[in-house]
């Protein structure tokens, strides 16, 4: 392996691309799973967000069109969630699992006369920077608009959850929906509200991987991808920061387990390949041991259902 | 009540005749690894499946059949839903296709690129794809300025060993420096995943991109990187105009017509076949302008020293990593030893995942 400074740059540059779609999609379920409720169908929303936004790029021709309706059909498809959930007081788990898979057969259905479509370029920033400056340059400069969002998702959403009085509200309705609702707060709607934001940024991750990441629509593009960010959420006992550490690490390995096959490091390829899932697991319950701070933070109503009696 | 029970009976049975009655009618079925529209291998075997229903023969598919337990449910779906012909198209049908075949002695099977035809109802193909990557290593050793080509290989089974092997063997004639870096994906298409492979092998040094995997993600990484690669299993030109050199194409469709039209006259036999450049399984898409006429002239020399049989992929000597003589002086190697290849020859880096 070559070790000069630019080269790793180039790599933490990639490193940054591949952890996208987890910090979005797992940002999102964080704020829906802090207001109590367990959305399993982050799978099923991120592919309909990926074929809607392709879709919508290949017939306007207009990228911004294509991102805000990803974003449109992710939240459509949470809403369909949510009407289930909070008003007919379905089971959390199964309707989320539903979720997921009428996602994957909804978005290959709409793919089939997207297939074998070349993508649009998609407008990268400081191009120009990235060149320029060795080392830092492909870190910080050359990306999308979407990755610089990503990046700030999660420090945005730690500061709305601990200082801002919605937070509070969000985070009082996860813990306790009863104490929250004879406080004179909609539980209902505070819950919808958060379902509907989690499906929106679940669809931009979707978007990212067929508009930017793998610029095509192919059938089950995300592969699996939303689950990994579920995983994460919990892993990263509800935390947006540890969320961020997390995505970094699983997109970090997965690049450089293909960089040490390249440079014929005599590792079962088999094991590589598995060391991302490995990795992750054990440096998020690592840096997450404090069980007093594992109790504040996790949303003690996480997928109960509430019922307000008249 | 009575009167009702029995309409209700007629109407079924009537009904059972009518698909009994359908049934009776030729039929052929395919069972693909992707989607049609993958642009690479299944769309090449969908391409034959079309040339086929040209002919006026009914034909079903059922695409991105995983390899494994699911394959052979939809395997004995097809043979149990009347169809008299199936070509499995992807290396692990290999077991499900003989498992189904031995319930289904009047069903004919045709399994795509395997070795294991355990019963008089299964016939086996593939196309001497290494034959195309004798010519793409020629082409690689020509045209790479880093002596180092990036290969993207899937699972690590003969026909992907004898590809990396073909295309190394021919590359280090041209340019004796040349150094294969591989990297295994463990799929035959997640563009996602395929991406990042090409990705790493660029920042690894690689300015020829090759891929053993079925989507133009590698291709489209390439154009974006500005360096060289090659289209796999279609033409694959539109995705990366400036990059791709050529594509290996597979062109199934005479091979699919011929056995279908057996099938259904009643001479359909058991047989092993495997087509190359020469019967025209293999074909190659138009060469980039780029290389210069030179070497396309080259290329094209060797294509028809190889589908002639004056050249072989595979001509002695031929060492493995270890410097042990796998294929002696003046000999080539025979069909036996190609169809099991599992040693890298000498040049290439790292061991085969076991």
């Amino acid at each position: 392996m070559s070790f000069d400074l630019n080269f790793i740059g180039i790599l933490i540059g990639a490193i940054m691309a591949s952890s996208v779609p987890l910090i979005l999609a797992a940002s999102g379920e964080l704020i829906t799973e802090r207001s109590g409720v367990l959305n399993l169908g982050v799978e099923g929303m991120m592919i309909i967000g990926a074929i809607s936004g392709f879709a919508l790029m290949v017939v306007t021709d207009n990228l911004f069109f294509a991102v805000v309706g990803s974003m449109l059909s992710g939240l459509i498809l949470s809403l369909i969630f949510g009407l289930l959930t909070q008003s007919l007081l379905t089971n959390h788990v199964a309707t989320g699992l539903a979720l997921t898979i009428f996602g994957i057969g909804m978005s290959a259905m709409i793919g089939k006369n997207f297939v074998g479509i070349p993508g649009k370029e998609f407008p990268l920033l400081f191009l120009n920077l990235k060149e320029s400056i060795p080392f830092l340059g492909p870190i910080f400069f050359g990306h999308s608009i979407i990755l610089y969002f990503a990046f700030g998702l999660p420090f945005l959403t730690n500061y709305f959850l601990k200082k801002t009085k919605t937070g509070l509200i969000i985070r009082a309705v996860g813990d306790s929906p009863t104490s929250a609702s004879n406080q004179g707060i909609n539980v209902t709607l505070v819950r919808y509200s958060c379902i509907l934001y989690g499906g929106a940024m679940c669809g931009l991750a979707g978007a990212y991987l067929s508009l930017i990441y793998t610029p095509q629509w192919i059938e089950n593009m995300t592969g699996g991808r939303g689950w990994i960010a579920l995983a994460l959420v919990v892993f990263a006992t509800w935390s947006p920061i540890k969320v961020l550490i997390g995505a970094l690490i699983f997109g970090g390995i997965t690049i450089l387990q293909l960089h040490m096959q390249a440079v014929g490091l005599r590792i079962p390829v088999q094991l590589l390949s598995a060391l991302p899932y490995i990795m992750t697991i054990i440096v998020l319950v690592v840096i997450s041991r404090d069980s007093r701070k594992i109790k504040l933070n996790t949303p003690t109503s996480l997928g109960q259902i509430f019922y307000k009696e008249k | 009540m009575y009167k009702l029970f029995l309409r209700c009976l007629i109407s079924v049975l009537f009904l059972l005749g009518f698909s009994i009655n359908a049934n009776a009618e030729f039929k052929v079925g395919f069972v693909y690894v992707g989607p049609t529209g993958d642009h690479g291998w299944t769309y090449q075997h969908h391409e034959g499946r079309n040339a086929v229903e040209a002919l006026g023969i009914k034909t079903t598919y059922v695409e991105s059949v995983p390899e494994g337990a699911d394959a052979e449910r939809v395997i004995r779906q097809l043979a149990q839903s009347g169809h008299d012909l199936i070509f499995t198209t992807s290396f692990g049908y290999m077991d499900p296709t003989n498992k189904v075949a031995k319930d289904f002695p009047n069903v004919k099977f045709e399994h795509a690129t395997g070795y294991k035809r355990e019963h008089s109802n299964v016939s086996t193909y593939s196309a001497r794809f290494y034959e195309g990557r004798t010519l793409l290593g020629h082409m690689a050793g020509k045209m790479t300025k880093t002596n180092t080509i990036g290969y993207i290989a899937s699972f690590p089974i003969p026909e992907v060993i004898r590809g990396i092997n073909a295309m190394t063997l021919a590359a280090q004639k041209v340019n004796p420096d040349i150094k294969t870096k591989i990297v295994w994906v463990f799929t035959w298409y997640d563009p996602g995943k395929e991406s990042e492979a090409a990705q790493a092998l660029i920042d690894q040094g690689a300015d020829i991109i090759m891929q053993h995997t079925d989507s133009t993600a590698p291709v489209q990484v390439a154009e974006k990187a500005g360096v060289w690669s090659f289209g796999q299993a279609s033409d694959m030109q539109r995705f990366a105009p400036k990059s791709i050199l050529t594509s290996i194409i597979d062109d199934w469709a005479p091979y699919y017509v011929e056995r279908s039209i057996a099938a259904r006259d009643g001479t359909w036999k058991q047989q092993d076949t495997w087509h190359g450049l020469k019967e025209g399984m293999v074909a190659m898409a138009p060469y980039n302008s780029a290389m210069g006429s030179d070497l396309i002239k080259e290329v094209e020399q060797l294509q028809k020293d190889l589908a002639s049989g004056k050249a072989h992929s595979f001509t002695g000597p031929i060492y493995d990593q270890k410097g042990n003589i796998l294929v002696a002086e003046g000999a080539v190697a025979d069909d036996g030893m190609l169809a099991g290849m599992n040693v890298y020859v000498k040049g290439v880096e790292g061991d085969i995942p076991q």
